[in-house]
């Protein structure tokens, strides 16, 4: 995929490319922090048919649904694939006993035998971590197993 | 008294503008027009001829174009200058002989010699790039591929101006053949050498200006604006390059925060130059001139969209881009207006000031309409060319 970059004097940047089945979109990034979703046209390649107009917030949130629950996706695809296994969300609440604990103090897998896959804080997606990983309540966590031992570290990283 | 009256026209216009903007949001045009029409009524030979205030908007006036000059270099940093001279210089070159040999030719059959020439030139040449860049907002082609080759054509022509105001400053002082040719290398070695500094040494500048109290900020820069116009008008080099030079050696963010800052204060003193410019022309000076700036007007409208086309061909955009990198082209607004009044101040014919007016008037209310009936045009167009069944 080639991501073509042209300056716009005066404006900001713009970035561009084609997606697999033909269409150009691109995101010009104005120096106001302003940014705008450009969807181009197929008749006329060369014009923008939609521009979505984003501040900072929303931007964010776009590029959050867009990136983040990618990897549950793909985890998503991995137990259709298994049959059986499936990966759910946790989020550590403000009540859970293990904010500000290790994950390797809940022993989850030891006493349930599904894994923690990653642990999804703010827009940053920490894959595979390690025993050391210390959560902090809003962090949500992914984890992979049957229907029984998943909902059992539900419960566990709810009430310990 | 005379205090009180003063307060009373400049309060009865400054609203009287108000309501004209407000009106030309209303349809879609520039307000730059209505603002001339305004300046034309109160003027002289006016509906309402101004009594009192006159001098206090000359001087408005005046910081009005250094306000526009400045917030226009504050949009441009040193590298964007540089890429776009380097990458688009052969459209902008033929940008520039195509749309100053209109007003140039013009000046010239009127036989009104070659100074006003050169300052018709200018008239014709330049491409507002406030109404061009608030078109391409309003019409959401900021994305289109088309854009970024107006985007540096229009860079290119503020540059061009950095060079051709303190020439025309110099052709207008209407010093003999040999002293005016001094005048003119000197102007030019001005810039050149505070261009160079600007682009080398700018964040000596930016530092010393920046402030996080947005007062100071603005203070400091307003009065560097102001002193460095006020030395390049007293070295011949107009004082409006000054102004544009500053804008440019102010980068980063000092220069975004600083043209938020500056941008209420241009809008005002802008308003009040356009006003100014119209005062100064007699409205029935304008009739008698009216076919021809029409006729100066259809002219320089096509050679601007064959400007655009041309290099938006030369990047390869298609036809319907070509026509809409073309008709954002075409509006003229301020830069014009200060060449005119420039020549007019320094007491060119007096049919110039009012064939620029109604130029101006024409363009900068028709250019807009114009690329805003584009796409509904073009999309009937490609329709019954194309009735091709969408693979997709």
């Amino acid at each position: 995929m080639d991501i073509e970059q042209t300056a716009l004097p005066g404006i900001g940047l713009k970035h561009e490319f084609t997606t697999r089945c033909g269409r150009r979109i691109g995101i010009v990034s104005h120096r106001t922090g302003r940014r705008d979703l450009i969807i181009y046209d197929q008749s006329d390649p060369d014009r923008a048919c939609e521009a979505v107009q984003l501040n900072d917030d929303e931007a964010d949130a776009l590029v959050e649904l867009l990136g983040a629950p990618r990897i549950v996706q793909r985890l998503n695809a991995l137990h259709r694939e298994v049959e059986g296994l499936v990966s759910v969300q946790i989020p550590i609440t403000a009540g859970s006993p293990y904010g500000g604990r290790t994950l390797g103090e809940t022993r989850a897998r030891t006493l349930t035998g599904a894994s923690i896959v990653a642990v999804v804080r703010g827009d940053q997606v920490n894959a595979s971590p390690g025993p050391e990983f210390r959560f902090d309540p809003g962090d949500v966590v992914v984890v992979v197993g049957s229907q029984d031992s998943t909902s059992a570290v539900a419960d566990l990283l709810a009430q310990g | 008294m005379h205090g009180a009256i003063l307060l009373i026209e400049l309060g009865a216009i400054i609203l009287g503008l108000g309501v004209l903007g407000a009106l030309a949001l209303r349809v879609g045009i520039s307000p730059i027009p209505l603002y001339l029409v305004a300046g034309l009524a109160f003027g002289t030979g006016g509906v309402v001829p101004l009594a009192t205030s006159e001098d206090f908007i000359k001087v408005g006036a005046e910081i009005g174009v250094i306000l526009l000059l400045l917030t226009l270099g504050l949009e441009y940093n040193a590298d964007e200058l540089m890429t776009s001279l380097k990458s688009n210089a052969r459209g902008g070159l033929v940008d520039l002989v195509l749309n100053a040999a209109p007003g140039a030719i013009i000046a010239l059959l009127l036989g009104w010699g070659p100074v006003a020439a050169v300052a018709m030139a200018g008239v014709t040449y330049a491409t507002s790039s406030g109404i061009t860049a608030k078109v391409l907002s309003d019409l959401g082609w900021i994305g289109n591929r088309e854009t970024p080759v107006v985007l540096s054509l229009l860079v290119f022509e503020d540059l061009t101006m950095a060079f051709y105001l303190p020439v025309l400053t110099a052709v207008l002082s209407g010093a003999s053949l040999l002293s005016g040719a001094i005048t003119v290398g000197i102007a030019l070695a001005a810039v050149t050498v505070v261009l160079v500094i600007a682009l080398r040494f700018g964040r000596y500048i930016s530092a010393f200006i920046s402030s996080p109290n947005s007062e100071v900020l603005l203070l400091k820069v307003v009065g560097l604006a102001l002193l460095v116009a006020g030395i390049a008008s007293e070295l011949q080099v107009s004082a409006a390059v000054g102004a544009f030079l500053v804008g440019i050696a102010v980068s980063g963010e000092i220069a975004e925060g600083a043209r938020e800052l500056l941008m209420p204060l241009r809008d005002l003193f802008a308003a009040v130059f356009f006003v100014f410019f119209g005062l100064q022309t007699d409205p029935k000076a304008i009739l008698p001139v009216a076919g021809l700036a029409l006729l100066l007007a259809v002219i320089s409208m096509f050679t601007k969209l064959l400007t655009g086309a041309y290099a938006a061909r030369r990047a390869g955009i298609a036809k319907a881009g070509q026509a809409r990198a073309g008709i954002a082209m075409i509006p003229r607004g301020e830069f014009n207006i200060v060449i005119a009044g420039l020549a007019v101040g320094a007491g060119a014919h007096p049919d110039l000031g009012p064939l620029a007016a109604a130029y101006v008037l024409i363009l900068a209310a028709f250019g807009p309409l114009a690329a805003r009936a584009l796409q509904p045009l073009l999309a009937r167009f490609t329709r019954t060319r194309e009735a091709i069944p969408d693979p997709g």
